[in-house]
């Protein structure tokens, strides 16, 4: 059975562009285009919830700690230059320093994740719960934790891979790929953040 | 060649001593060959047998529901099992027979053989995505047996009904499983789609651009990319409607729902928000399991009426405006639940548009016909049929599609007739064209052909016969989903054709059991077919019948022509293999 876990030879040609690209990459962009559809269900709901809403919506400010926010944001797409770093260095064979900015990387995302406990605990304890808050509309504390969540485990899920990656993955054949396709992973949980940031703490 | 025109192709050939080249890895043990296996034609197998097995209960749930609109006096079920039935019967045959059946059945069977690979690009992937949907089929069927039954919301699953849990009886636990079966379906049907997806665009023979491929192939790939473009917004909303019914949440309950004698506590949600989201898949779900249907008609009448299928390179180009009208034009399933005028008229000249490439395929189809030397065999029967259907029901769609004639036909039987010719005899008849086409390659025989025809008939004539009358009923202006429309004065009109609807329900139901004895007396004591029975030109008849694994031999397959060469012009043979020199 090991033996099937590993895609089948491939019968290379170069008459498309698509046999240059690696099927590690091609899947994890398949795969990111699905998971791009799914935030955006989300993210719409929480549109139609917000346009179709007969009451004011909540104010940002007084709800959130901005400053906080932009703290976390900012972490979060720091992350992104260390990985890119990650990339290069691993592509260029230097594994060990590749190694390096994975952890470091990854040590970011659980800031990530600490930040946004602390935010989520705060929330909470104002009166905040998954049907109803103290400032009015239920569908505004509904949709932040449905979609905050979401994105949390999918930065879970990120820091997780990254360490498996700096622990096992580093060591093997491809190892540059490998860095290359969990960068790709990393990237996109930090573009959706920008959304998600943006429609909860922007607008 | 011209002498052989006609049954030559039918008569027995002996294998012979074909070199069956199994691989030196090729799985030994039973549950390595059969059970857990990653050959992607096992795989397409268990898929077209689980289909199989849920199309039992799907048909089941047919008859009874028929059976209780023919004779509602009887009232042999009650006004709630009938909403589960109708729910039910819709959930399985979309999701858990047709899409099983055609799109992952034959989608895994079919692209590797068809593009020269020797698997799918993820072998294990492509057995987790079977082993996903298994559990799913039995918590489907385990909703049956739970308390308030199986769940009653529709196959569409709308709120309130979906919701809220003490809303009909099957929205309890029923419900619950149903959410639960779906999000097994999605997470194998996704998983699938990205398979073919890579699968097709990085895994094909030496030589197999990608306008060398066959329509069927261009059809699975268009129908993966819709899937998983359009599968994931539903999830998001399946994952909302689990909040509202387990955490509170009122992502789809708007305020002030009165249940019993007691105002419900949600508010804030809106239940047109579920109804968006839903159709956002609902509708390219349609494409996704039609477009395969439509492109393994064309192989058969490629093959069968010898000669290329007209319009090869437009049908592409067609299909692809298809699948991009098809994600933009949901609303037009809503147009009666409230919307902006001007938003219903976007809606109906974008679902109209799509009338034109449609057209396109159909008239391509027809193109396919002209000038062959056609060969009535039982998969050409069936693709023809396919053509006809497709005409058919595509004219009801026009008044569908439209709003100022929809708001009439809405959720009357006009939808159901409709509908079930596109949806279900389209596909269904693609599928059985498949079964006889690509036996050969599945079990190394032909199915019979004479039961075949037989099987052919009993399909179409009751089916059609079926969802036509059912065109007239709608326009009587008959309800769907009425238990017993004896009840109400304005739907008795159409109640005449209630039961010669049922009498050919039946037949068509029986006739699929003609199917199943050929499948499974085939599949053990049919004539041995050789490597190419109906002197098809593209990849899959380069190999054995059956296939083996690993599907080509030691040298590597390549591709050195179309799929298509029939009747060539600058050659003495009647047609030219795609892999020969």
């Amino acid at each position: 059975m090991s033996t099937s876990l590993a895609p089948a030879p491939a019968l290379s040609t170069h008459e498309s562009p698509f046999y240059s690209v690696e099927w590690r990459k091609l899947m994890m962009w398949l795969f990111l285009v699905t998971d791009a559809l799914l935030f955006a269900g989300f993210l719409g709901g929480y549109a139609f919830c917000r346009l179709a809403s007969d009451r004011p919506w909540p104010d940002r400010a007084q709800v959130f700690d901005l400053n906080f926010i932009t703290v976390m944001t900012f972490a979060l797409i720091t992350s992104s230059t260390t990985m890119a770093s990650a990339v290069l260095a691993a592509r260029n064979g230097r594994l060990r320093t590749a190694r390096s900015f994975l952890l470091v990387t990854a040590l970011i995302g659980l800031a990530f994740l600490g930040m946004q406990a602390y935010e989520w605990t705060h929330f909470i304890q104002a009166g905040a719960r998954l049907d109803s808050n103290p400032w009015g509309v239920p569908g505004f504390s509904s949709y932040f934790f449905l979609i905050t969540g979401f994105h949390g485990t999918h930065v879970l899920i990120g820091v997780l891979v990254l360490l498996l990656t700096a622990a096992r993955s580093l060591a093997r054949p491809n190892a540059d790929e490998m860095v290359e396709v969990v960068g790709l992973y990393w990237h996109f949980v930090d573009l959706v953040w920008v959304f998600v940031f943006g429609c909860f703490y922007l607008v | 060649m011209v002498e052989r025109a006609g049954t030559g192709v039918l008569t027995a050939e002996r294998a012979g001593p074909t070199a069956r080249v199994e691989e030196h890895h090729a799985p030994r043990s039973f549950l390595g060959r059969y059970v857990f296996s990653t050959d992607h034609k096992v795989i397409g197998l268990q898929y077209l047998l689980t289909a199989m097995l849920m199309a039992l209960v799907g048909g089941a749930l047919a008859v009874m529901i028929r059976y209780q609109l023919a004779w509602p006096e009887k009232t042999v079920v009650t006004p709630e099992t009938y909403l589960a039935l109708v729910t039910m019967h819709g959930t399985i045959m979309v999701f858990f027979v047709v899409s099983l059946a055609l799109v992952s059945g034959f989608g895994n069977f079919l692209i590797p053989l068809h593009i020269g690979a020797r698997d799918m690009a993820y072998p294990f992937l492509n057995m987790l995505s079977f082993w996903t949907v298994v559990p799913g089929c039995l918590l489907m069927l385990a909703a049956f047996f739970v308390e308030g039954g199986a769940a009653a919301a529709g196959w569409t699953a709308y709120p309130p009904l979906s919701a809220l849990k003490e809303a009909v009886p099957g929205s309890g636990l029923g419900q619950t499983l149903w959410l639960l079966a779906m999000a097994l379906f999605i997470a194998s049907f996704t998983m699938g789609g990205l398979n073919y997806i890579t699968t097709i665009l990085n895994c094909r023979a030496k030589g197999m651009t990608l306008m060398r491929m066959p329509l069927t192939v261009w059809m699975f790939f268009v129908s993966a990319v819709l899937g998983v473009l359009a599968f994931p917004p539903l999830t998001a909303a399946a994952l909302m409607l689990l909040g509202d019914r387990h955490l509170g949440t009122s992502f789809f309950l708007p305020g002030g729902l009165v249940f019993g004698e007691e105002v419900l506590a949600h508010e804030g949600g809106t239940p047109l928000l579920f109804q968006h989201l839903f159709w956002f898949l609902g509708h390219p779900e349609v494409y996704v399991i039609v477009l395969p249907a439509i492109g393994i008609a064309f192989d058969v009448i490629a093959t069968h009426a010898r000669r290329p299928p007209f319009g090869y390179r437009i049908s592409v180009y067609a299909t692809l405006l298809i699948a991009f009208l098809s994600m933009i034009v949901w609303g037009h399933h809503m147009y009666v639940s409230g919307m902006n005028p001007l938003v219903g008229e976007y809606f109906s000249i974008a679902t109209v548009s799509i009338t034109a490439p449609f057209s396109v395929l159909g008239i391509n189809l027809i193109g396919s016909l002209w000038r062959g030397q056609i060969r009535f065999t039982t998969p050409m029967y069936f693709a023809l049929g396919i053509i006809s259907v497709i005409g058919t029901g595509g004219l009801g769609g026009l008044y569908l599609g439209t709003s100022t004639t929809d708001v009439y036909f809405h959720d009357s039987y006009f939808v159901v007739g409709h509908f079930h010719l596109m949806i279900g005899v389209v596909t269904l008849m693609g599928t059985f064209a498949g079964c006889y086409q690509w036996f050969p390659k599945m079990f190394g025989r032909l199915m019979n052909e004479r039961l075949g025809k037989l099987h052919f008939w009993l399909t179409f004539v009751p089916m059609m016969a079926v969802f036509v009358l059912m065109h007239y009923q709608g326009l009587s202006g008959m309800l769907r989903r009425y238990y017993d429309h004896s009840l109400f004065e304005f739907q008795t009109a159409g109640r005449a054709l209630n039961k010669p609807i049922t009498y050919f329900a039946l037949l068509a139901v029986g006739g699929q059991l003609v199917f199943l004895v050929n499948f499974f007396w085939s599949a053990r004591r049919g004539v041995r077919a050789s490597e190419n029975p109906w002197e098809g030109a593209s990849m899959e008849w380069n190999t054995a019948s059956p296939a083996p694994h690993g599907n080509f031999g030691p040298e590597d397959p390549v591709a050195r022509r179309g799929p298509y060469e029939y009747a060539p012009q600058d050659s003495h043979q009647e047609y030219l293999p795609q892999w020969t020199a």
